[in-house]
């Protein structure tokens, strides 16, 4: 790992403060990409800020639109959540879906959606249940927070501070987990709001997307049987010694009707 | 700063300090700064579980981990669990039930285990292989450690009554 200047600050101003006045400064989450990035030397930066000590930055408020999650809460404390479990149980089993014990002890949502990892599980979550991003300086509709492979809209320097997410009244998690990291070869987050379906894939392409055949399908029945024939092309999906284009593809057919099944479950 | 800070916490009970640069991984920390070298290191980026130990009474990965990041914190490590006269129930079971073969994952494993005891003493088969999935073993094949963890959640239950 390259050198750098460590801050531990104790407010969101003092993070922003240090952020600006560094040359190349970088915010430190849960560490648990951030880390293992710099010691491969793929990452460096002159100042890291570690978030940690940040009063307000983590916590699971429910309030009258929804739920908001602060950006440094564990994915141990939403997976564990009652709120959650309440009002969004497809969320919860998310957070439970992610990693192990020790990624969910110190892995943080908003460092997840930062990240962007092209497998990572809370961007199907966000986009498939129509969240929203607040940072430091406003707020991103989920449909333009994910922009490509590891990119994401934020500004250089904005801080991820809470995210809202409206409870839908239907929601579905599936996940096909690679066995031994855990990460989603294919992972399908769908909910029904208002009439309205959304449904979200992670993990097939450089970044999640919705699938708005399925979408529509299920808008007119909200059944997996209404998702029979709808096949995702192959294109363009990722490859990897996990599973190839082909697979991913079929794949994003099972998790979906899977995930509706979640959705309908008693 | 990029110099070394002295880094001060207390681990298994006691008031430690070193000094430590910024990116000096609290892996290394506990056993180059501390010469706590129980703790393991295999992979060094969050893979093997091998290094995992206890701060603030969650299991995390030590190699994940900046030193400078468990200023002030409680840490718990292998040295920490029990000693050759004073076993912890989870190294009895270990022994008995041939939980271990070479030994590198074991402090990792002992650690991961403890968490899960603690939190949920009547830890039954699937919550175990759940824990545990973060800890790679290239010796015993899990079974074997499985079936400690569960002797030992069986033993510590017992004595709780
Ligand atoms: C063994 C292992 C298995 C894993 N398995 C899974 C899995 O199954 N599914 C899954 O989804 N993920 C998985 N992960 C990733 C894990 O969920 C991470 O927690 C997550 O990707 C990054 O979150 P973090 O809090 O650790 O962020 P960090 O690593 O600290 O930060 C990540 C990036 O986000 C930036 N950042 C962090 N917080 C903010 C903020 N508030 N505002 C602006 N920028 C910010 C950082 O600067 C950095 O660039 C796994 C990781 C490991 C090590
Ligand atoms: S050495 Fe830390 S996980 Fe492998
Ligand atoms: S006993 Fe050898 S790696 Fe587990």
């Amino acid at each position: 790992m390259y050198p750098f200047t460590y801050h531990r600050p104790a407010s969101l101003d003092d993070a922003r403060a240090r952020l600006a006045a560094s040359e190349d400064g970088r915010p430190l989450a849960g560490g648990m990409s951030l880390i293992p990035t710099m010691r491969f030397r793929l990452s460096s930066c002159s100042d890291l800020v570690d978030l940690n000590a940040i009063d307000g930055l983590a916590g699971i408020e429910r309030h009258e639109g929804g739920i908001r999650i602060g950006a440094m809460t564990r994915h141990a404390a939403v997976e564990a959540s009652a709120e959650v479990r309440e009002a969004i149980p497809a969320l919860a089993a998310l957070a439970g879906s992610i990693g192990d014990v020790q990624v969910r002890n110190r892995g943080t949502i908003g460092g997840s959606i930062c990240f962007a990892d092209p497998a990572a599980d809370y961007p199907a979550g966000i986009l498939g249940l129509g969240a929203s991003v607040n940072t430091d300086r406003r707020s991103i509709a989920a449909d333009d927070f994910f922009t490509g492979l590891y990119e994401t809209a934020l500004e250089d320097g904005e801080l991820v501070v809470s995210v809202d997410f409206p409870v839908p009244e239907r929601a579905g998690w599936a996940k096909f987990g690679n066995q031994a990291s855990r990460f989603a070869v294919v992972a399908v987050m769908v909910s029904l709001a208002g009439g309205a379906v959304r449904l979200a894939v992670t993990g097939a392409k450089s970044h999640v997307f919705r699938v708005p055949e399925m979408e529509a399908a299920l808008a007119a029945d909200f059944s997996a049987e209404a998702l029979e024939g709808i096949a995702v092309a192959s294109e363009g999906l990722n490859e990897d010694l996990h599973a190839d284009a082909a697979y991913r593809a079929h794949l994003v057919g099972v998790m979906a009707k899977r995930a509706v099944r979640a959705a309908l479950a008693p | 700063m990029t110099t070394p800070r002295t880094v001060e916490l207390v681990v298994n009970g006691e008031r430690r300090a070193a000094d430590a640069e910024p990116r000096t991984l609290l892996s290394d920390f506990l056993r180059e700064g501390l010469g706590l070298t129980g703790t393991h290191v295999g992979c060094e980026h969050g893979v093997c579980g091998a290094c995992t130990v206890l701060v603030d009474g969650q299991s995390v990965r030590s190699c994940l981990m900046l030193a400078v990041q468990a200023e002030g914190s409680e840490v718990r490590t292998i040295e920490g669990l029990g000693g050759a006269d004073d076993m912890h129930p989870l190294q009895e079971a270990f022994w008995e039930k041939h939980g271990l073969q070479c030994g590198f994952c074991t402090p990792g494993m002992l650690m991961t285990a403890v968490e899960l005891l603690e939190s949920t003493p009547g830890a039954g088969m699937d919550e175990i292989r759940e824990a545990i999935s973060s800890n790679l073993c290239r010796c015993t094949g899990y079974q074997t450690i499985v079936e400690a963890v569960q002797a030992a959640a069986e033993r510590m239950q017992g004595e709780g009554q």
